[in-house]
């Protein structure tokens, strides 16, 4: 699915990402955790292509193909969702319109017409009922208005709504009450299929929880120091970061 | 920073689409300004004498005024208003008959804009239609479905026919709004207008189409100056649609236009309004000056005047669409959308002045700068002395793209009367990379991206708009700002 080799970036002249190594296979789900300032964040950016992060070294191969080397867009339209840890108010432009527009700019992209509106008007029924989303928010101006764990089931809303291969979810559960987790989770875990990867940043173990991730990874200092299964989750929990600090300071 | 300066670039390359002449056959005054030219105007206009009368008082009365100083916001070089020809017109056009008199090129240049001269559907699969009054230069050319207009006994004409046709309603009406001392550009307007629309829809009649003049500059070297005149007498009610747009020349060219309206007890003028005169180009080189002066008054009570407009074009805007509400229990409303890019330079808004009982008004500006322009909001709300229990609510908001543009707002409220309520709220945005960025991870690019954020800004406004014209306003509206990520 996602290959990255040696990754650094920077943003304002400052390396952040120094040398990192991730591969996602088909259908996994990895969790990246680590300390605050770690570059969790910038990974998820830097994939997404946000235009402040400079890439001076490194290779990500998506399905096969330079990553780097494609625009914002193409990058979704490619099938590469990121589920923003603050999602932007977009005053005026209703959720409705706004995913039919992505939808179909993806389909024109892959040589394909508007998507049907009969079509269209059913999935957004079913995938709002994925996340409990009030069918009043979907005709709202995007974002606009919404309570913190709205916006966020709004992203996973969206998510279903444009079926990524690769989602990345940044820090979705920050700010979220132990029900919105829960619903968040459910509708992660109803979108996992064996064509569908998940690269999922958090701070805290509880969304592993509800998500439960093939592999853990532990980023520090801009790479990856530790790496193992959905017990490790646990034991970053029981014992904080301090320890893997020390640890990669001797490595 | 380098991907941003690309996109910059490159959307700063938006072409005007209007900028093609026809080359049509012109008839002109000779250059400059005297009496002899306000008489050349009225006698080729074949106008009675007290329409002369009025020209000339105008222009004496133009002689004595000075240039505004610039209170405005705007900025350019004084100008020549001898270096100018105030009289153009297309050859061929004797009489306003048959389209077979109507010169070819010119159908042609009406065709290329996209308005249909030939009565017919313009809404596909709709029983819409629209009766189009069309100027070019200085005269009418052409004005449809004036008979099935004329069963209903609606006049819609032009401004000239209706000297000619309507003297006691011209009489009556004419200056009644916009007094032909009123400011230094309407005045000179009263002196040597050309041409424009006149409209009257009689008592109790519901306009059963929209009404629409379209304006076009041809010539170079010329200004172009018209009256546009509606009433709508008691009950009645039109909604009337006005656009504009002219050759790319490196001259900047004057327009000092005038619309009067009248609406009488229970009636309703709705006016929208596209403005896409030539801007200038990227360097700011030539495009229109546009001063116009737009008032209308709720005469009667109950009755209701309407302006929305979408200004996306010329090199200066100067203009303030205003309402007096005299009629108690009148309304006026205001809904603008102001575009600058490039070298542009806007400060319209509004004045509502409120003098019976229980008026209201609702002011809604949104003003977008981009490139390196200027773009102000200027509006007063005046209670007056007995306008008991009067309204207001003002929201005026400024979205800025880059940082080279300014945004400006300058809100005037005099109350003369306590029971007044009056609401005024600001904000200035920038439209956010980020905003951009999340359109981008959803596979919207960038152009799109500001195009469907851009609208929905404006959304409150463009809902105002008749349909066919919101939906050439949103494309305007895209066009215009190509160019402008920040």
């Amino acid at each position: 699915m996602i290959n990255i080799k040696n990754l650094h970036a920077s943003v304002d002249g400052q390396e952040i990402l120094k040398g990192l190594n991730l591969d996602v296979k088909d259908g996994e789900v990895h969790a990246i955790m680590g300390p605050n300032g770690s570059g969790k964040s910038t990974l998820a950016s830097v994939l997404a292509g946000k235009s402040e992060y400079e890439v001076a070294e490194g290779e990500v191969l998506f399905n096969g193909k330079n990553l780097l080397e494609m625009s914002a867009e193409d990058r979704a339209r490619e099938g590469l969702f990121l589920a923003f840890q603050y999602p932007v108010e977009i005053p005026g432009v209703s959720n409705i319109n706004f995913l039919k527009t992505a939808i179909n700019e993806i389909r024109a992209y892959k040589g394909l017409g508007p998507i049907e509106p009969k079509t269209f008007l059913a999935m957004v029924k079913e995938k709002q009922s994925l996340v409990e989303l009030d069918g009043k928010l979907t005709g709202r101006s995007v974002n606009e208005g919404f309570s913190g764990g709205e916006k966020k089931r709004n992203e996973i809303f969206q998510m279903a709504m444009l079926e990524p291969t690769l989602a990345i979810l940044d820090e979705t559960d920050s700010g979220l009450d132990i029900d919105a987790l829960r619903i968040v989770a459910n509708g992660v875990n109803k979108l996992r299929d064996q064509k569908r990867s998940f690269i999922i940043v958090t701070h805290y173990q509880r969304l592993l929880d509800y998500i439960i991730p093939d592999f853990v990874h532990v980023l520090y200092n801009g790479r990856i120091v530790k790496t193992g299964g959905k017990e490790l989750a646990l034991e970053l929990e029981a014992k904080g970061y301090d320890w893997l600090k020390s640890e990669s300071v001797e490595a | 920073m380098a991907e941003k300066n690309e996109i910059l670039e490159e959307f700063t390359q938006g072409e005007y689409k209007y900028g093609f002449t026809s080359d049509i056959e012109t008839e002109f005054a000779p250059k400059g300004l005297n009496e002899d030219i306000v008489r050349f105007i009225s006698m080729k206009k074949k106008e009675p004498q007290w329409m002369l009368d009025f020209r000339l008082k105008a222009f004496r009365h133009w002689l004595k005024m000075k240039h505004p100083d610039h209170w405005a916001h705007v900025n350019f070089k004084p100008i020549d208003f001898q270096d100018s020809c105030y009289y153009a017109a297309p050859k061929k056009i004797k009489t306003v008959g048959s389209l077979d008199e109507v010169d070819q090129e010119l159908l042609k240049t009406f065709e290329k804009l996209g308005i249909s001269l030939e009565e017919q559907k313009r809404l596909v699969g709709m029983e819409s239609k629209i009766a189009v009054d069309a100027v070019i230069d200085s005269v009418s050319v052409k004005t449809t479905f004036k008979e099935v207009l004329a069963e209903k006994g609606i006049i819609f004409c032009s401004f000239s026919e209706a000297v000619q046709e309507h003297p006691e309603l011209i009489k009556k009406y004419m200056g009644s709004v916009v007094p032909y001392t009123d400011n230094f550009y309407a005045t000179l307007n009263s002196a040597v207008f050309s041409d424009g629309s006149f409209c009257y829809i009689p008592k109790g009649v519901r306009c059963p189409m929209e009404l629409s003049t379209y304006f076009r500059i041809n010539s170079s070297g010329t200004g172009q100056f018209e009256r546009t005149l509606i009433v709508a007498d008691e009950g009645a009610y039109v909604s009337y649609l006005e656009g504009c747009t002219a050759p790319m020349r490196d001259e900047n060219q004057l327009h000092a236009a005038i619309v009067e309206i009248v609406a009488h007890k229970d009636a309703e003028v709705k006016y929208s309004t596209v403005q896409n005169w030539y801007p200038g180009n990227k360097e700011g080189v030539g495009g229109i000056y546009n001063f116009v002066t737009k008032r209308g008054i709720c005469l009667g009570d109950n009755s209701k005047i309407s302006w929305t407009q979408v200004e996306t074009g010329s090199a200066i805007t100067w203009k303030y669409p205003s309402v007096i509400l005299k009629g108690d229990h009148s309304v006026g409303e205001f809904y603008s959308v102001a575009v600058t890019n490039n070298y542009q330079q806007a400060d319209t808004g509004t004045k509502m002045l409120h003098i019976g009982k229980n008026t209201r008004s609702t002011i809604i500006s949104k003003g977008i700068s981009a490139g390196k322009s200027q773009n102000s909001y200027r509006g007063l709300v005046r209670i007056s002395k007995g306008a008991t229990n009067a309204r207001n609510f003002s929201q005026c908001d400024s979205l800025l793209m880059g940082d080279k543009c300014g945004a400006h707002t300058f809100p005037y409220i005099e109350i003369h009367d306590k029971s007044a309520v009056v609401e005024h709220e600001a904000t200035t945005s920038k439209i956010g990379e980020d905003q951009i960025f999340y359109c981008k991870q959803r596979g919207i690019d960038t152009e799109k991206a500001i195009g469907l954020i851009v609208n929905g800004y404006c959304r409150e406004v463009l809902n105002q708009l008749p349909m066919e014209f919101a939906v050439e306003a949103q494309k305007l509206l895209s066009v215009s700002l190509e160019g402008s990520v920040g």
